[in-house]
């Protein structure tokens, strides 16, 4: 590393230079007068002999400059023009590139968005959540606040709730907004301050429903308000409270959960007018989202979980019927408990693309060794002329260059354009999903550093290639010897990169494979021909109490919708719905001592109505079916899925009839079994659930199960004027059940697209590396193939001799591929349901696949060598 | 002229032929160039200016280095001196100069064989 001297030692340099041809003039000059010249002519005589003095003086700087500006120019100029020679090895290697990096681009921008940068609050880096047990972030509100007063670990902590589906009225038209409701100190311990107004503090906090102020956030100000200044100090109606608005949070901040953003913001103190349970109660799990702050200076996350450790312990002891956690953890805010999931896919994807570009890389290296090889004559003149191998390595660095900047850049403007739809992208309709993905800085750099990294990693595999030629050789050989070497590097390259391909080819059959299995395996009822409709009474202003009465009301007006064949009701939401489900912990009917430490089972727990299994498609088993006459004066039943039934009580037909005690110690008789289904999502291993009555444990907010073959459009039309019929203020959100099962599908759906479209691009990839391969052994060997033609070989043989090291390299690619993509491919499980490699589907495609993609890659250059005529090839040279 | 025949010099030749020179005694440019000119019989009319440019390269190749100092006739010089990758170097040049030249002189004399 001389160079960085070298820039202040330049100056000295010069000057040197300057003196020393001054006096090499004077001292020609005083010889020249000492032959007896006059002094005149004398220098003039001297300088005549130097030469031109500026023009020498100059070259002599440029030794010790870099390159300039003009020379690297007329080396782009060069590659330019060179590679405008052969415009299709340009276009498929710029696209080939193109498509790698833009590949990588947008799993960076989404690596930056999800995992790098997953909330956008000022110093993020020491802002933690707190997690128990499997990975699940809720609490009771008590809970938290001794959490809060007893940690010695954080700055401060605050809590969040969601509330979704609030009635938000401004005066003339109720419309649902999700919103989260946050503990008083929520903005001071994000370290937020308001855009507009003024935002909620822990001062503003007075015990239960103190505090009806709502701080909107920017997106929600912008498209209701209209970005209408004068909106602070305006009430609206949220589920029929007064609530003022009191601020506009900043623009970047969009809630402290990834993926939902929030429409406004609430205290914590008054989320039972949205028809949350009392915040008193310690056993209500669900009012407490999750709880973080900032660590203080100097405590590392250890210590900080250690902390919340000890409090958590004290807490299961002085409250050991309410408190069910197992352990502490931290967890990076904003991702809560998709954390693992979401880094394990992003992680997958880079691999991938990773190797998306390796095998890009691999390809366009071979490519450059054939046109190296090609061109070798060219080198070797070159090098006889006295060009310098460094400069001819140069030359083909700049091609190298040249291509990836060009791919860099096609790749980068892809991958934005893609960012900026994913941004703003609302895949599911009615859930504020957001990717906070927005292309930033780091990207260019990413995409630049990539397009140096590919030119580097394929433009050196020539290189090789031409230290080791020797110009003598090649000009007397001609370009056709081939001094035989049984495997070259262009071989392994192929191999590589057929590998590679094969990777992605299978983990998308697997991925694809797996989605059409989800879609098709057995869910415990029949989203087919359902339509779904929201119904929350609270915001209408019921109590639960009286909303039963309500409930029965309108299942019997649906009822009478024609064509509706059953209707029936399920309190909080349907199975498979928003990944939203609650569990309880059932006893023995011989266990007193109802701890979680001896519960038999922790099954999913559904209040249902009767009807609700015909609506629902479930098929009864054994026993009966909910009745309306199982209410709060009977006694306590349920009706039971058979994993339930088969863990507890051995049976399916055995269960019925018998008794189960819940976590409060109700004896509850199992009056029927009903087919097992999945409840939270699709990959999910097989689990109990419990089916309660509805009118023994009443809620506001139902979801209405409609079974009919009418056109949904019209059905949803005809169940919201029922609705409107019975209460004109009561918003109903209509779906069908498959469209809300959607939420769960979609990141199955996600990652079968992501990976089809890896997988297709690494199909693409092998055919131009086969292609390229083969083409280039044909026409290496035309004369050779011309001479056995000529001598009668038939056109079987021929075509061995041409392309069977293709079909060779293609075969052991594939197969070493294929083992590595089924190796990769457990990973895979985590995402897409029922992903398993050992599918015989999927190892007969990825083999017909490969097959094909050598078929129709070999194709063309197959033509070309049975097309061969002996008699004008050997006539040519 | 001169100006062509440094033209026709081959590349490399010029800074072969002062490595040789100073292999002998190290010397500052002008020396060098009246050295060299002697020594070719005035048949290499090098271009007195054009040493400079090989001057700066074979320096920047670290393998001449340079010093100022006052020359015997008492004149402020810049005087070069080989170092032990120069002479390395010359020596590799020159034998494979002499291949080449040896090629050359077969194909343009093929009636005599030459020593080698």
């Amino acid at each position: 590393m001389n160079w960085i001297p070298q820039i202040f030692r330049r100056r000295s340099i010069y000057d040197d230079l300057s003196e020393e041809i001054r006096l090499h003039i004077e001292e020609r000059s005083e010889q020249l007068m000492r032959e007896g010249m006059s002094a005149k002519e004398a220098e003039w005589e001297a300088r005549r002999a130097f030469g031109n003095r500026t023009v020498l003086e100059e070259r002599s700087r440029e030794v010790w400059q870099w390159p300039t500006p003009e020379s690297i120019a007329s080396d782009v100029r060069l590659a330019l023009r060179q590679l405008r020679k052969s415009p299709g090895f340009t276009i498929a290697a710029v696209l080939t590139l193109a498509l790698a990096i833009g590949a990588n681009a947008v799993v960076f921008g989404l690596m930056d968005g999800l995992v790098l940068r997953p909330l956008n609050v000022p110093q993020a880096e020491s802002l933690y959540g707190t997690h128990y047990g499997d990975n699940l972030t809720w609490q009771s509100y008590p809970n938290y606040i001794d959490l809060r007063d007893r940690n010695r670990s954080f700055e401060d902590l605050a809590a969040f709730n969601m509330v979704l589906g609030v009635g938000l009225d401004t005066g003339k038209d109720p419309v649902a907004a999700n919103g989260f409701a946050a503990t008083g100190n929520y903005f001071d311990v994000l370290r937020i301050h308001p855009y507009l107004g003024r935002l909620f503090h822990a001062s503003d906090e007075h015990g239960p429903n103190s505090a009806p102020y709502i701080v909107l956030t920017y997106a929600y100000w912008h498209s209701r308000f209209h970005d209408d200044r004068g909106v602070v100090g305006r009430t609206v109606q949220l589920d029929k409270h007064p609530f003022t608005i009191i601020g506009v949070a900043p623009p970047e901040f969009q809630g402290t959960i990834m993926f939902l953003a929030p429409d406004f913001f609430m205290p914590i103190v008054n989320e039972e007018q949205m028809g949350a349970p009392s915040l008193n109660t310690r056993a209500t799990e669900h009012a407490v989202f999750e709880a973080l702050g900032h660590l203080k200076r100097g405590v590392i996350p250890a210590q900080a979980v250690a902390d919340v450790g000890a409090v958590n312990a004290y807490l299961e002891k002085a409250y050991p019927r309410e408190i069910v956690h197992h352990d502490t953890a931290l967890s990076r805010e904003g991702l809560t408990s998709f954390g693992p999931a979401v880094r394990a896919f992003v992680a997958g994807l880079m691999v991938l693309s990773g190797l998306i570009l390796l095998g890009a890389c691999a390809n366009l290296g071979s490519l450059f060794a054939a046109r190296a090889a090609d061109r070798s004559r060219e080198v070797a003149l070159r090098l006889a002329l006295g060009s310098s191998r460094k400069r001819i390595m140069r030359g083909l660095l700049t091609e190298a260059l040249v291509i990836s900047l060009a791919g860099g850049a096609a790749g980068l403007l892809v991958s934005f354009m893609l960012l900026r739809r994913m941004s703003i992208w609302q895949p599911i309709p009615g859930v504020p999903l957001h990717l906070p993905v927005t292309p930033g800085a780091m990207l260019y750099v990413v995409a630049l550093g990539l397009a140096l990294l590919s030119a580097f990693l394929f433009g050196i595999v020539p290189i090789r290639q031409i230290l080791g030629a020797n110009p003598y050789e090649i000009i007397k050989a001609g370009s056709s010897a081939r001094i035989g070497r049984r495997v070259t590097l262009r071989d392994v390259l192929l191999v590589a990169q057929i590998a590679i391909c094969a990777v992605l080819v299978t983990s998308s059959l697997v991925a694809v494979r797996g989605l059409v299995r989800s879609l098709h395996s057995k869910l415990g009822f029949d989203p087919r021909d359902t339509m779904t409709a929201g119904v929350d009474l609270a915001t209408a202003g019921y109590s639960a109490g009286k909303a039963p009465a309500m409930q029965r009301r309108m299942i019997e007006a649906m009822g009478a919708i024609p064509g509706v064949k059953a209707v029936g009701l399920v309190n909080g939401y349907p199975p498979l719905v928003y990944t939203a489900g609650n569990r309880a912990d059932v006893y023995k009917e011989e266990t007193s001592d109802l701890r979680p430490p001896n519960a038999a089972a922790v099954p999913f727990r559904y209040e249902v109505s009767p009807g609700y299994f015909e609506a629902a498609g479930t098929n009864l088993l054994a026993g009966r079916s909910v009745s309306w006459q199982d209410d709060k004066s009977a006694r306590s039943v349920a009706v039971v899925n058979s994993d339930f039934a088969v863990r507890m009580f051995g049976s399916v037909t055995g269960a019925v009839g018998r008794n189960y005690r819940l976590q409060d110690g109700t004896l509850v008789q199992v009056i029927g079994v009903v087919e097992d289904g999945k409840y939270m999502s699709l990959t999910e291993a097989q689990q109990p659930a419990m089916f309660l009555p509805f009118l023994q444990s009443p809620s506001s907010a139902a979801y209405l199960v409609v079974r009919s073959k009418r056109d949904p459009q019209q059905l949803a039309a005809a169940m919201r004027r029922k609705v409107r019929e019975l209460d004109a203020g009561l918003p109903v959100d209509t779906q069908t059940w498959t469209q809300m099962l959607e939420v769960v599908l979609f990141p199955a759906r996600v990652a079968t697209m992501a990976l089809g479209v890896l997988g297709l691009m690494g199909a693409m990839l092998s055919i131009t590396g086969i292609f390229g391969m083969a083409a280039y052994s044909v026409s290496m060997r035309l004369r050779e193939l011309g001479i056995r033609m000529a001598l009668g070989a038939a056109r079987k043989e021929v075509l061995n001799t041409a392309l069977g090291r293709p079909f060779k390299l293609l075969a052991i690619g594939s197969a070493v591929g294929l083992s590595l993509g089924l190796l990769g491919t457990r990973v895979l499980a985590f995402i897409v349901y029922q992903a398993t490699p050992r599918d015989p589907f999927v190892l007969a495609g990825v083999v017909v696949a490969m097959a094909l993609l050598g078929l129709l890659a070999t194709w063309i250059p197959a033509q070309r060598a049975l097309s061969v005529n002996p008699l004008i090839l050997l006539r040519e040279d | 002229m001169a100006e062509s025949n440094a033209r026709d010099l081959f590349p490399g030749a010029l800074e072969m032929m002062i490595l040789e020179s100073l292999r002998r005694q190290p010397a500052h440019g002008y020396a060098l160039v009246q050295h060299i000119q002697q020594r070719s019989n005035n048949l290499l009319q090098v271009e007195e200016g054009s040493l400079y440019p090989a001057l700066q390269r074979l320096l920047k190749a670290k393998l001449v280095k340079a010093q100022w100092g006052v020359s015997s006739t008492n004149r402020r010089v810049r005087t070069y001196q080989i170092t032990a990758a120069g002479l390395r170097h010359l020596e590799e040049q020159i034998s494979s100069f002499e291949r080449m030249f040896d090629g050359i002189s077969l194909v343009l004399n093929p009636g005599r064989a030459t020593t080698s």
